[in-house]
């Protein structure tokens, strides 16, 4: 009975003994690894019937034209059965390519991968920035500390509002901006205001986390790099470049890549911020979201679309930012 | 800075070189005094910056008409709490704290209890399919909202489980419990092989192994699990927006969203509501940052 329970034992591949017919294998791989089946069978379970199922659901919903009109419903005594009918690959012609196509999908692709762009650019450097702050010996950093993490400490969903409040017309910012005689925008009704709010917003509430995990990466950089690049005769700038970026890198792929995903399916902040008000600052899945259930009628199909794209466009993403990780011999720490 | 280890040195060199050491000792503890200076003032913008909404949140809970958030000056002379007790005595509130209790702590202890096995199994075992189920876990985390909230939505009407408490949890459990494999896995990797080794040698199963040795060692893993769980079930606003539909079974996310309709919008109940919700959940947040933190990244894993 041996299990694998060292990583040494997975590499084992060279010296097996000539190849057992296919049952004979088959029960040997069963009597060898069954403790590990086991123990993820639970995991294999829970994701067929919660993920699988439902993906497998929706790939075929995206292939017919179901709506809230036409989807098996029960009203009062009555059931009703679903009428829909398969229409092949429409869905998807119809969403990347239909004379509609640049309104509905690309003009919000274009603004999803920008106000990815943006966020995740704001909040890597305004986090490191902080976190290198926080890295000195300073008085009282533990009291900033605990005041910068607040904004992720407090649910997203209370802070959105908070700010909705600051933001509304004749809100706190535009008061003060009109004190400083500065013009006020309607950060809540003009389309170029709304994203700039998104952005601010987003921001606001994500620097926190990659602040506290660089300071984490800063101080497991050894401390004697520092001295012997002093001792060097390195100016700030090179210590930084050259002992802080690179013994940031494995911590900062990491955190870069949830951001870029966490902030790729943002929902929260732009959804309670604007409701259905903001057709244009909608990214792509607050707008499949609209589609599938903020409309009427529903158009299930369509946002199932939206969802199946959605999810090809971050696992190319993620397959590709793994194999550059790869060429540059990082390890991805996730 | 001293000219001695350097015989031939003339007069002039040592002497510039005298001149110059005291003058740079000084200059560097006067920049030390700028830059402590600078971030002193860039930290306590931030912080400021970071307080402020959080802050301003709080100071209109206390004004008690609905437009008082349009002149914050007049909130300082008429403060009250009256807001507080209308919204704990004539709204929904204590139904909505219980709907959102068993939600997030349904989904926690479901999550942790069917990930934990699985989390020991990729960290220790390596089987045919290992490298395809890391895949699967690790994408099943970038799942957007959107690609199983139609399909969840009909699968969940058919089984009449839309507006309960079940279908939610089931729902949340979807990302819960590879997270909280990933997780796991993460903290079972840091405690030592020869333990494992230890057991069997001593005659346990692996089961014997996992349920005896490491689980009580993992209880700080398993803990940082249990938080993330039940704060991302807390705070998740889509599904529940979408899933629940009587009022009396709102989580905290939705039942923020009634005060503000297209009628009327009550935001000075609005805003105490918020802060009756955000006083507990940060607390708790406050009391588990410093495992959270470590658990979510360097928890992470290689390979």
């Amino acid at each position: 009975m041996t299990v694998a329970i060292d990583r040494a034992t997975g590499k084992r591949h060279g010296d097996r003994a000539p190849r057992p017919g296919l049952g004979g294998r088959f029960k040997r791989s069963y009597q060898k690894y069954w403790y590990a089946y086991a123990m993820i069978a639970p995991v294999i379970v829970v994701l067929g019937a919660l993920v699988l199922y439902p993906l497998v659901y929706g790939l075929y919903l995206t292939l017919t034209d179901a709506n809230s009109l036409n989807t098996a419903r029960t009203i009062g005594v009555n059931h009703i059965d679903a009428t829909y009918k398969f229409i092949g690959l429409d869905n998807y012609k119809d969403i990347l390519f239909g004379p509609t196509a640049y309104d509905r999908f690309w003009s919000h692709f274009i603004w999803t991968i920008v106000w990815t762009a943006l966020c995740v650019a704001l909040h890597y450097t305004i986090g490191l920035g902080l976190a290198l702050l926080l890295n000195q010996k300073l008085r009282g950093r533990t009291f900033y500390r605990l005041i910068l993490i607040l904004p992720w400490a407090v649910p997203t969903f209370v802070t959105v509002f908070g700010w909705r409040f600051m933001l509304a017309d004749g809100g706190i910012v535009n008061l003060a901006l009109d004190a400083l005689h500065l013009p006020s925008p309607d950060w809540l009704e003009d389309t170029f205001w709304q994203r700039f709010a998104a952005i601010m917003v987003n921001t606001w509430c994500g620097v926190p986390f990659m602040m506290v995990s660089l300071l984490g990466g800063l101080q497991s950089i050894d401390a004697s790099l520092y001295e012997a690049a002093e001792m060097d005769g390195a100016t700030a700038w090179q210590r930084f470049r050259y002992v802080t970026l690179p013994g940031l890198r494995s911590v900062s792929s990491t955190v870069v890549l949830l951001g870029i995903i966490w902030t790729f399916n943002q929902f929260a902040v732009i959804f309670l911020l604007f409701g259905n008000t903001a057709p244009d600052a909608q990214i792509l899945v607050t707008w499949a979201y609209y589609l599938g259930f903020g409309q009427q009628p529903r158009d299930f199909a369509q946002s199932a679309a939206y969802g199946i794209l959605l999810l090809a466009i971050l696992i190319v993403f993620t397959s590709f930012y793994r194999r550059w990780l790869n060429r540059n011999e990082q390890q991805l720490a996730i | 800075m001293s000219t001695t280890t350097a015989p031939t040195s003339t007069a002039a060199t040592g002497q510039s070189a005298a001149e110059a050491g005291p003058r740079k000792v000084r200059g560097r503890s006067r920049r030390g005094r700028a830059a402590s200076l600078a971030s002193h003032g860039i930290l306590t913008v931030a912080s400021l910056i970071a307080f402020f909404p959080v802050a301003w949140l709080v100071y209109l809970s206390l004004g008690p008409d609905k437009d008082d958030y349009l002149h914050p000056g007049g909130i300082w002379s008429k403060m009250t709490f009256s807001n507080y007790s209308f919204v704990l005595q004539h709204t929904e509130f204590f139904d909505w704290l219980k709907s959102s209790l068993i939600v997030s702590l349904g989904t926690t202890v479901i999550g942790v209890l069917i990930a934990a096995t699985t989390g020991y199994a990729v960290s220790r075992m390596r089987f045919p399919g290992y490298k395809k189920f890391m895949w699967v876990l690790l994408v099943t985390q970038m799942f957007p909202v959107a690609v199983l909230m139609v399909p969840m939505y009909q699968i969940l009407s058919d089984l009449q489980l839309i507006d309960s408490y079940l279908g939610l949890i089931l729902v949340y459990c979807s990302t819960a419990v590879p997270y909280c494999a990933w997780l796991l896995k993460g903290y079972f990797d840091t405690i030592p092989f020869e333990i494992d080794e230890a057991g069997r040698v001593d005659g346990l199963t692996p089961f014997g192994t996992f349920a005896r040795l490491i689980l009580p060692l993992a209880k700080p893993g398993l803990a940082v699990a249990a938080f993330y769980s039940f704060l991302t079930a807390f705070g998740e606003v889509a599904f529940a927006s979408t899933f629940m539909l009587s009022d009396t079974k709102y989580t905290f996310a939705v039942g923020l969203q009634t005060f503000v309709s297209e009628h009327d919008a009550q935001r000075n109940l609005m805003a105490a509501t918020a802060v009756l919700i955000a006083i507990p959940v940060s607390a708790f947040f406050y009391l588990v940052q410093k495992n959270l933190v470590t658990g979510l990244t360097a928890g992470g894993t290689k390979g």
